[in-house]
């Protein structure tokens, strides 16, 4: 079932085009929040906008309005400096009245760089080191099963974040454990802060390195709205006794030229000028 | 619980029990009742209702959890090699309405996994037990690496965390269900289970966050945590023995501090002292110091403990004589201190 209680979609192109339309609202509304920082992780949120607005408006089991039930699927991010895309998004859910989003990080408000559970309704668990949320994640996914509940859990998880030691140590454990409702998704954009990720530290042949570990794989271009659905709702709705990584291919920065060749924008501020030049790319959505 | 400990026993190549005082890892158990007693302790929070759920980094005989996998193995989770992913999945787990306890090494749970325990336990107020076992100086020649006298400083200086050093498996017993639903995370520290013991089941004095007050003394009054409770109540027989007015109180919750007891005993006697397997910064002499300090109490207090070095290779009770952190050095340390012209009036 769809995730969200808005106006039913009738047609999967319909759904199709609502999560295109909300993976542009998470680019702008990003753009908009970082104004108010005066600083914020660009480029690693819009590479995952399609991913975020994929599992929270197509492929997540949500109740709207209703952040803490227990039968929700849970949705943990490892590469918690994204969290400027997910804020908008929890508030579009009825999660939190969306006019904190205009207090973003100023004093006393909850929305900070990086999501903290304990402030923000609608975060399944708090982030900001890299590693630890797929052993997190693997928890929820075991409690699950301990407690007879029937809910996945979903690992949103940076390439860089995979040079981490926990990652493995974690996916041993959920291989070997065969823990089905647990699935990672890795944003493949190619980048850490100082540069490829392949030349700082190799992680390839990254699908052989999770089929060696127990895991299922499948591989999405992770802009492509039809392709990852199609991949989410079908992990989702199939029982394997083994925990999926789905590789998802992505480029740093998407949507915006400049911030796509260029990987210094992993985190900046852009001056108003600039600001409204990015906008108003985003919105010619050409690229599209 | 009727456990069946006979299996513990190596047999030889003849398939009969080897010569007394032959051991191997999972007869070592039988050696430590006090990591015995966990595993049944643990076991019996489950038999009371508790959703609890044990997880172990390939420890279950170090640490007595064998005896809860024979009891309960449907709550027990074992995570191989991986201590700060125990304590992350841990987390994950409490999120789901579960009450895990983590259990390892004090050296590698407390250290090791800092980081982890603070940013996924503590900032997220997870109930999550971490239980620290062989803390201190307690695996002798094993060094350095398996010690652990840095773990309260850390643990007490993490917002939101707990931090509790039972003087034995009774007394552990008795704190861990008196925390068995507190809502936030708790660090236990314990020794390697073969501490004599303080105390009796069924001892009304154990109460969380409330320090036991043995006995307050006019020249001095020791106070210790964990492993350093029954030398420190030896060392105060000796004294007395002596001629010194000696008290001991033991301060088994560090964190939050029974800052009262703290106060009784700094206006009733002359000269404090403070007895932790811990370095003497930052764990409970820190903890004791900083307390005068806060309340302008201008009491003499000697720290002991191991000064800000790493331990000599020896036996346990080797390097306890040499740290004089049994009876007879407690004993040692506190008369130099109350001969020492430190404590002015009327010192015997």
């Amino acid at each position: 079932m769809p995730a969200s209680e808005g106006a039913p979609l009738t047609t999967s192109s319909e759904l199709v085009e609502r999560i295109r339309e909300r993976a542009q609202f998470v680019r702008l509304e990003t753009v908009r929040l970082i104004s108010i920082a005066k600083t914020g992780h660009y480029s690693s949120t819009f590479s995952c906008a399609e991913i975020l607005a994929t599992l929270y408006y197509g492929v997540l089991r949500l109740r709207r309005g209703d952040p803490a039930w227990a039968d929700r699927d849970r949705f943990v991010m490892g590469k918690g400096h994204a969290a400027v895309g997910l804020y908008p998004i929890l508030a579009d859910h009825g999660f939190f009245d969306p006019e904190l989003l205009d207090g973003y990080t100023r004093l006393g408000n909850p929305l900070g760089d990086h999501p903290d559970m304990t402030k923000v309704p609608g975060c399944d668990f708090s982030s900001g080191s890299l590693g630890h949320n797929l052993s997190v994640g693997l928890g929820m996914a075991l409690g699950a099963r301990m407690t007879g509940r029937d809910f996945d859990v979903y690992a949103l998880l940076g390439d860089g974040e995979l040079h981490e030691g926990q990652i493995w140590e974690a996916a041993a454990a959920a291989g070997h454990y065969g823990v089905g409702n647990l699935v990672a998704i890795v944003d493949r954009n190619g980048y850490c802060l100082d540069g490829k990720v392949d030349d700082i530290i190799a992680i390839e042949p990254l699908a052989d390195r999770w089929r060696a570990f127990g895991w299922e794989v499948e591989e999405v271009d992770g802009h492509d709205v039809p392709a990852l659905l199609d991949t989410l709702l079908r992990i989702r709705d199939r029982e394997i006794a083994k925990p999926t990584a789905v590789i998802a291919h992505t480029v740093k920065g998407k949507g915006v030229g400049f911030m796509e060749r260029d990987f210094g924008w992993h985190l900046g501020w852009l001056a108003e000028q600039d600001e409204a030049a990015v906008v108003r790319e985003l919105k010619d959505e050409k690229w599209i | 619980m009727d456990l069946n400990t006979e299996s513990l026993i190596p047999l030889g190549a003849d398939g009969r029990p080897m010569a007394e005082g032959t051991w191997h890892i999972p007869s070592m158990l039988l050696k430590s009742p006090g990591l015995l007693a966990l595993g049944e302790q643990l076991g019996a929070l489950v038999d009371e209702g508790r959703p609890v759920v044990v997880l172990t980094p390939d420890l279950s005989y170090s640490n007595g959890l064998w005896a809860f996998r024979e009891s309960h193995p449907d709550r027990y989770l074992q995570l191989g090699v991986s201590e700060q992913n125990s304590v992350s999945v841990a987390a994950g787990l409490a999120t789901t309405g579960l009450q895990p306890y983590v259990t390892g090494f004090a050296s590698f749970l407390a250290l090791l996994c800092c980081e982890q325990i603070r940013t996924d336990l503590a900032y997220t107020q997870q109930p999550v037990r971490l239980v620290g076992h062989h803390s201190g100086i307690t695996f002798g020649f094993y060094g350095t690496s398996h010690h652990a006298t840095e773990d309260i400083a850390i643990m007490r200086s993490i917002a939101n965390m707990t931090v509790v050093a039972p003087a034995d498996h009774v007394a552990m017993g008795a704190l861990m269900r008196a925390y068995a639903d507190h809502p936030l995370p708790v660090y236990f520290r314990m020794g390697r289970g073969r501490e004599p013991l303080v105390y009796q089941p069924g001892d009304e004095r154990i109460q969380p966050g409330k320090a036991i007050v043995h006995s307050l003394g006019d020249d001095l009054t020791i106070i210790a945590t964990g492993t350093s409770v029954h030398p420190s109540l030896v060392a105060a027989e000796e004294l007395r023995g002596a001629g010194y007015s000696v008290g001991v109180i033991d301060m088994h919750t560090i964190k939050p501090l029974d800052v009262a007891a703290i106060r009784a005993a700094a206006e009733r006697s002359r000269g404090l002292m403070t007895v932790e397997e811990h370095n003497v910064y930052g764990g409970l002499g820190g903890a004791v110091a900083e307390t005068l300090t806060d309340h302008g109490i201008g009491v003499p207090l000697l720290r002991h403990g191991i000064r800000d070095e790493y331990a000599l290779i020896g036996p346990p009770t080797h390097l306890y004589r040499h740290y004089r952190l049994d009876g007879p050095g407690v004993a040692e340390e506190a008369r130099a201190f109350l001969t020492s012209g430190r404590i002015t009036s009327d010192a015997r």
